[in-house]
């Protein structure tokens, strides 16, 4: 219980720098969204919906008048890649399904990514604990910018949107690629089955797709715990 | 208006559907290895992917190299200069912002 508790800690610290950048993603999707929904709707689309691009295209599409259900395909699509991620995270979660159900709530990209250990072991108390500040912080976030938008300049010019795949690539270089040949292999093949689908299919896909490099992993019979061949 | 509220209800729903199916459907039994060989690849996989597509993916589905991909590059410099991950994190934004005050 101890070791949990202090897995949450270190998790909430590792955590705020995101809930920084998610704050100001979230005043943004405010702006974004005002036009279109009022006041009321967007921040509690971000309070139950938690999901920031799939917001950000559910949105897109119904102010281009495509219908709430072309919005939904277009955010449950951004959204799928949670399936393969909860596949990933499901060996190392405890408890019965209500439980486990639970902590997959608390999956976004950057916790889901501190809290891999490698060799496709995670912490889960830690997951839940980087998460917990980014969702004041999206659902705050989203309040300011639907009511004070206006006075704050475009958060573009922040250069927020390159902080995250850095973010991923310096875990990807100093945590998962240490799993030896093939999670280097498995992370090459991924990378270019999702760049070669990004101009054919719709956003989101080239994600999901790319779980198929980790079909890799059935090669692996002398491979557990070892490094290379 | 309602086409809004049914938006965010369906999309509420589905997300926290799609968020528990893995922890649901695989946790709570002993993987066969050879099929936790796989599982444990999915991490480095769809990693890499959110990197180049994050990266070089524009939301109307073209890749284009801009003031991103050069902050992601520097980024890059420094992970292997060994810098702390906050560094890492700065120099990215910080790179993209200052080409983009100049572009």
């Amino acid at each position: 219980m101890n070791g949990r508790g202090h897995s949450l800690r270190t998790g909430v610290r590792a955590g705020l720098p995101f809930a920084v950048a998610a704050g100001l993603l979230a005043i943004s999707f405010g702006v974004l969204a005002r036009p279109l929904m009022g006041t009321v709707a967007p921040i509690v689309m971000s309070a139950v919906v938690f999901a920031g691009s799939s917001q950000f295209a559910a949105t897109a599409v119904l102010a281009a008048g495509g219908g709430p259900v072309a919005a939904v395909l277009a955010g449950v699509l951004l959204n799928a890649r949670y399936g393969p991620m909860g596949v990933a995270l499901a060996p190392s979660l405890e408890g019965g399904p209500m439980r486990r159900a639970a902590h997959g709530q608390a999956m976004i990209d950057a916790s889901w990514a501190m809290a891999s250990l490698g060799g496709g072991r995670f912490n889960p108390s830690f997951m839940v604990g980087a998460t917990l500040p980014s969702y004041p912080a999206w659902v705050g976030g989203t309040a300011i910018g639907v009511f004070a938008g206006e006075l704050i300049g475009d958060p573009d010019g922040l250069g927020l949107d390159a902080m995250f795949p850095a973010f991923f690539l310096a875990l990807l270089a100093g945590g998962e690629l240490r799993g030896g040949r093939r999670a280097i292999a498995a992370a090459c093949v991924g990378a270019a089955i999702a760049l070669a689908l990004v101009p054919v299919v719709p956003p989101g896909v080239p994600i999901i797709a790319a779980s198929v490099a980790a079909l890799l992993g059935l090669t692996a019979d002398r491979e557990v715990g070892a490094e290379g061949r | 208006m309602s086409e809004v509220w049914v938006t965010i209800a369906l999309l509420a729903v589905a997300t926290a559907a799609i968020r528990a199916a893995g922890p649901v459907l695989v946790g709570g039994r002993d993987l066969h290895p050879r099929l936790f060989g796989v599982v444990a690849l999915l991490a480095p996989a769809l990693l890499a992917a959110l990197v180049v597509v994050e990266t070089f993916g524009r939301p109307d589905g073209a890749l284009e190299v801009d003031e991103r991909a050069a902050g992601v590059a520097a980024a890059g410099a420094a992970i292997a200069l060994r810098a702390p991950i906050l560094v890492v994190i700065g120099i990215a934004a910080a790179v993209t912002a200052i080409l983009r005050a100049l572009a």
